[in-house]
């Protein structure tokens, strides 16, 4: 792994690969938000700019014209695919009807329809390890879930998860420092969409490659390269970052037997609860190019750079969210951008809210007490969420 | 004295389907096949759900909802 130089000033050198920002960002966000510039550059990565407000990334968000998604992760080199993973990487107006393709599959009434596979499925992974009276939540719980779900729902086989997680660690981690990492990805996926591609044509199924084959973009459709691209995103946008969101949910419940029995006596309370670890917690910081020179609450921002667009750190300013700082699950005014604001909300945002409470609700009813019994590694860049989660019980 | 009642309202171009108001009041908001908001019937909201109908307004992450007070008849 690449040697990251300690950050000395967080307003103007900030690196969020810096291990301080990994173990603990929370901090790092309050002092740049609370100084003279809320929104803090680097001269790293080319040059990035950090918006710490609420109010900030929401203006950022909604400027599509001088802030373009086709890089949404900040990397030290891109790789010059042009493939992209549209809709996500795709600015308007090449945007919207990509989008659309996508939102059907993703409505509360679709996802309701995971539910009791989603149930079954958690009641299964906690038979594995609940007679141990300990397990790695992250590792044998929070990870599984999503992998699950998404690769039934694409149509992929869930005995390739090590293959996902593992090319989802490149592309997300690995591959901001290291470009080979992030080709090797592309050339990998791209080979294995492929074939699920061709079989399908022969024989398609009830999933979303067959779905995607099937499926008109203004009357066309949709060309090889894309459907590969919208795979990609789906599943590596469909996995790490629930995983995350359930990983950091358990981990608060571990610490405070509070909230625990409170969501135990009150279960009508965890849709509340949810939405607040998704603000408290959220695990996703997308990136944006600058491609207007533009200014933002007084900052100029110049193109050419990169702006890291930090719904976490938006998420804690406590001029949107009193008491940002602490965790209240019956917190009940919340208008979190966990899953982004503006054209780019993520598109599986009710599969995520689902499997978050699920895999809450079904750990609860069968392991009511629990504790933290080791140290907590938590992932970086783009994706934040515990990688390894000791916990004991019973 | 009139009594007034509460309207809610989604505009149109600020929602992006978070689906925040249909989780939180489903009889008052409903969801086209893209998932994207609206208010159900005349928008007008039953005096018993006056306080979900500002917690849906005071939820969504776009503020793309309006709950404003109307007079009968309007």
């Amino acid at each position: 792994m690449r040697e990251i130089k300690p950050v000395a000033d967080w307003t103007t050198d900030w690196d969020h690969l810096d291990p301080r920002w990994r173990d603990n960002p929370y901090p790092i966000w309050d002092e740049i938000r609370g100084g003279k510039c809320p929104i803090a550059h680097t001269g790293r990565y080319n040059g990035a700019y950090l918006p710490t407000r609420y109010k900030d990334v929401r203006a950022i968000a909604n400027d599509t014209n001088s802030f373009s998604s086709r890089r949404v992760v900040l990397r030290e080199t891109y790789p010059e695919t042009g493939t992209g993973a549209p809709p996500i990487t795709s600015d308007p107006p090449e945007h919207k009807p990509f989008k659309q393709l996508l939102l059907p599959a993703f409505t509360p009434d679709a996802i309701d329809r995971l539910v009791p596979g989603t149930r079954a499925s958690c009641n299964e992974l906690i038979d594995r390890f609940i007679a141990k009276g300990r397990c790695d939540a992250a590792q044998d719980y929070a990870r599984l879930i999503p992998i699950r779900v998404i690769a039934k729902m694409i149509g992929i086989p869930e005995s390739d998860s090590d293959l996902f997680v593992h090319w989802i660690h490149l592309a997300l981690e690995v591959g901001i420092t290291d470009p080979a990492a992030m080709e090797k990805v592309e050339k990998e996926m791209g080979a294995y969409f492929l074939g699920h591609i061709a079989e399908r044509r022969a024989a398609p199924k009830d999933d979303l490659i067959s779905y995607l084959i099937g499926a008109k973009l203004e009357h066309r459709a949709l060309a090889e390269i894309d459907i590969i691209g919208v795979l990609r995103l789906l599943l590596v946008a469909g996995i790490d970052t629930t995983w995350s969101a359930i990983g950091a949910s358990l981990w608060h419940l571990a610490k405070t037997p509070a909230d625990r029995d409170r969501l135990i006596a009150q279960p009508a309370l965890m849709p509340t609860a949810v939405e607040e670890f998704l603000r408290a917690f959220s695990p996703v910081t997308m990136a944006r190019e600058v491609v207007k020179d533009t200014v933002v609450n007084g900052c100029p921002i110049k193109a050419g750079n990169m702006l890291l667009l930090s719904f976490p750190a938006a998420n804690r300013d406590p001029e949107v969210f009193p008491d940002a700082d602490k965790v209240v699950i019956d917190r009940d005014q919340n208008r979190h951008s966990a899953f982004g604001l503006g054209i780019h909300r993520c598109v599986g945002s009710n599969l995520a809210r689902m499997e978050i409470t699920v895999a809450l609700e079904e750990w609860l009813k069968r392991i009511p007490k629990f504790r933290l019994v080791g140290d907590v590694a938590w992932s970086e860049g783009t994706v934040r969420g515990p990688r390894k989660l000791p916990i004991a019980f019973g | 004295m009139t009594t007034s009642r509460l309207k809610v309202r989604v505009v149109a171009d600020r929602c992006q389907g978070h689906n925040r108001c249909r989780l939180i009041a489903p009889t008052l908001f409903e969801l086209d096949e893209h998932g994207y908001a609206r208010a159900k019937g005349d928008g007008l909201v039953p005096p018993e759900l006056v306080d979900k109908a500002r917690l849906a307004a005071s939820n969504c992450p776009e503020y793309a909802i309006e709950a404003v007070p109307v007079q009968p008849g309007q």
